[in-house]
């Protein structure tokens, strides 16, 4: 094989690429470190019970959704099942941590996330020989047939799923090391971000093997990845597989953190809400869906407290960045990347002022909107708890008139100002863009 | 005496009821180049597809040196030696033209589906992709994403990640076309070079290329092949005149 070299032999200047040295290895491992301390002192700036409730909500969601989007992002699989193999991975937590119990087994908790972990690989390895012989829509089907499957199967295996009220657990009872029984929140809001680093780190890195490229070189263009010597459903499958161990990490740690798992973990809802996360946050980088699991969490447990119908406020922002930011918010952000690259802060400084601008009268719109969205909910599903609500703590009465014009004039409104201001964030936009790429020229 | 790079023996593949190729034999020595010419619908890239795997004859046997091959998928057939590319451009368009060159070497190299060491430090990987990039000229343009590329400079890409595993049997098809008469040139130039010391099996309508390049030349119409031999007797052939070349040439 090393005629390539002595046939194109006549290759002097090859380019000297840098050796990765003691500088590489810093620059990878700093942000790293820095996510590290992050995680560390997160608990000392948000101290009340249920900012720490929401960090671990937030780790375990960090996990789901970039194991999510091994599938989607790196492979090209869209799965509407990926909850089975985290909510597989929560049951099988469980009952290991009982079976720890009631045998009084010398098993710390700190490492049974691991067994979240091998049962999400192992039923990965079993349902993804099945269902990654076929791409596309096919695997999307089979995805969606499996999870079907399995979640119908919980309401009927008893023994295992728990039934309706599924199977409960206490993780104080197992084995105490250094003095920690897992009983408050803090201690397993720690355990979750040891084992989130720990998760990203190891996922991140396998974006930056082989195989992890040849993932991408599958999600491109299967036929071509075939004709330079690689097997496409052997690609999907070890993706599908080492997808799977990592959901189950996730679901062992929401085992743990509930200590408490039914079988909606193993649903069309969950598979939903991960699909949900990473695509918000963006597949097209490893940042996205991290940034997509912290908003989704924050806004599952924020939105759910102020209104009823926050799933339907959910939908919306899920079509809005489908239609308008198909990057998701990483992509949103990236877009910036050249600015920032050609150092141009003036500009960015200028842009930035011209979002604030078009700010405001999207979030009239949106207020219109919201008041629209609220007196419909209360007026056709609550109509039997009266007319009167609150919102943005203002008390209205959804069946006067008044209301109503004041969401009519606030939507058109707003929609009107945000159609005038948006032109002038497009001027900008261009005016920075081509100042930028003036400076780099310049230079 | 060694087995011929490539036999074809009665290669016939039909979709349903049209015969494409009717009865195909053809051997190509180690080490030859090898030119395919005829008319829009002989079956050209369709007998490109029965040798590398793409589509299974419907009966016949391809053989690659001495050993037959005949019904195995593209990538079993990939690793025993055998590259192609393709009349449409058929590259990683969204990853970079480094990507798409280090994707093509990572087989042939012995890195398989490894999933447990860091692609960044393997410095033979790093250095087979730069003697690439380097062949097909696009060593600037290393961190351009490939489907921006202008499309002669996507044809060099598709040549590049065709000889990247350093298959010692390379299957090209139609590499000049649409390009202009100054890059058809130089594609030629890229040929010759990357081709040295293997065997080149190419489709080609720019009867300029086939004859600058070609050692022997086969016709093949409707699925046969008429003629099979130097160049020089090819321009000859009055069959080859009456059924392909006409007066033009």
């Amino acid at each position: 094989m090393s005629d390539v070299a002595s046939g194109v032999a006549n290759v002097s200047a090859r380019v000297a690429l840098s050796q990765p040295g003691a500088a590489a290895v810093v620059r990878l491992a700093a942000p790293w470190f820095a996510l590290a301390v992050a995680f560390a002192i997160l608990p000392v700036i948000f101290t009340s019970g249920s900012a720490l409730t929401m960090l671990s909500l937030m780790g375990i969601m960090i996990v789901f959704a970039l194991s999510y989007n091994m599938l989607l992002g790196e492979t090209g699989l869209l799965s509407f099942g990926h909850a089975v193999y985290y909510g597989l991975g929560g049951f099988l937590v469980v009952h290991a941590m009982n079976t720890v119990i009631h045998d009084r087994l010398s098993v710390p908790l700190p490492v049974i996330p691991l067994v979240g972990g091998f049962s999400g690989l192992l039923f990965g390895i079993i349902f993804g020989s099945v269902s990654t012989r076929r791409a596309g829509t096919a695997f999307a089907m089979i995805s969606l047939g499996l999870g079907e499957l399995v979640a119908s199967s919980s309401l009927i295996l008893r023994g295992f799923f728990g039934g309706e009220e599924g199977v409960s657990t206490n993780r104080t009872k197992l084995l105490h090391m250094f003095g920690l029984n897992f009983g408050p929140q803090i201690q397993v809001y720690y355990l979750i971000a040891g084992w989130c680093l720990l998760s990203m780190v190891a996922m991140y890195a396998l974006t930056r093997t082989p195989f992890g490229r040849i993932c991408n070189a599958v999600r491109e263009n299967p036929e071509r990845a075939q004709f330079v010597g690689y097997n496409p459903r052997t690609v999907r499958f070890i993706a599908f597989s080492l997808a799977g161990l990592f959901a189950g990490i996730a679901g062992g740690l929401a085992a743990i953190n509930f200590e408490l798992v039914n079988s909606s973990e193993v649903g069309a809802g969950q598979s939903g809400l991960v699909l949900l996360a990473a695509y918000i946050g963006g597949i097209g980088s490893f940042i996205g869906p991290v940034i997509g699991a912290v908003l989704v969490t924050w806004l599952e447990v924020m939105l759910s407290d102020v209104t009823d119908v926050w799933q339907l406020y959910f939908g919306l922002l899920f079509i809005g960045v489908v239609m308008f930011a198909p990057n998701g918010i990483a992509g949103l952000i990236m877009m910036h990347a050249p600015l920032w690259q050609a150092r141009a802060y003036g500009s960015m400084l200028r842009l930035a002022l011209t979002y604030l601008v078009a700010l405001g009268p999207a979030l009239v719109l949106l207020a219109g909107l919201i008041l629209v969205i609220e007196m419909t909910y209360h007026l056709s599903v609550k109509a039997s708890e009266g007319t009167a609500i609150s919102v943005f703590h203002v008390a209205l009465d959804a069946a006067s008139v008044i209301p109503w014009v004041a969401a009519a004039i606030l939507t058109l409104g707003g929609f009107w100002l945000f159609r005038l201001t948006w032109p002038v964030v497009g001027a900008a936009w261009h005016e920075a863009f081509a100042q930028a790429l003036g400076t780099r020229i310049a230079k | 005496m060694t087995a011929p790079a490539i036999e074809l023996t009665d290669l016939h593949k039909n979709f349903g009821a049209t015969r494409i190729i009717r009865g195909v034999s053809l051997r190509v020595p180690a080490g030859e180049r090898h030119a395919i010419i005829g008319p829009n619908g002989a079956g050209k890239s369709t007998l490109f597809n029965l040798i590398s795997g793409r589509l299974t004859p419907t009966s016949g046997t391809v053989q690659l040196n001495g050993e037959n091959v005949t019904g195995l998928p593209p990538h079993q057939i990939n690793r025993r030696g055998v590259a192609r590319s393709f009349q449409v451009t058929n590259i990683f368009p969204r990853l970079s033209v480094w990507e798409n060159v280090r994707c093509a070497v990572l087989w042939s190299l012995g890195y398989k589906y490894a999933f447990w060491r860091g692609i960044e430090g393997l410095a033979d990987v790093r250095e087979r992709t730069e003697i690439i990039l380097h062949a097909i000229d696009l060593i600037d343009r290393r961190g351009v994403q490939a489907g921006v590329l202008a499309y002669a400079e996507q044809r060099a890409l598709e040549i590049g990640i065709t000889i990247a595993g350093g298959a010692g049997i390379i299957l090209l098809d139609e590499p000049s076309a649409g390009m202009s008469v100054a890059e058809a040139a130089r594609a030629v130039a890229l040929i010759r070079k990357v081709s040295e010391g293997r065997t080149l099996i190419m489709i080609e309508h720019d009867m300029g290329v086939v004859f600058d390049l070609a050692d022997r030349i086969s016709v093949l119409v409707y699925g046969q092949i008429i003629a099979s031999d130097v160049p020089a007797r090819i321009k000859r052939d009055s069959a080859v005149q009456t059924a392909y070349l006409g007066t033009a040439a």
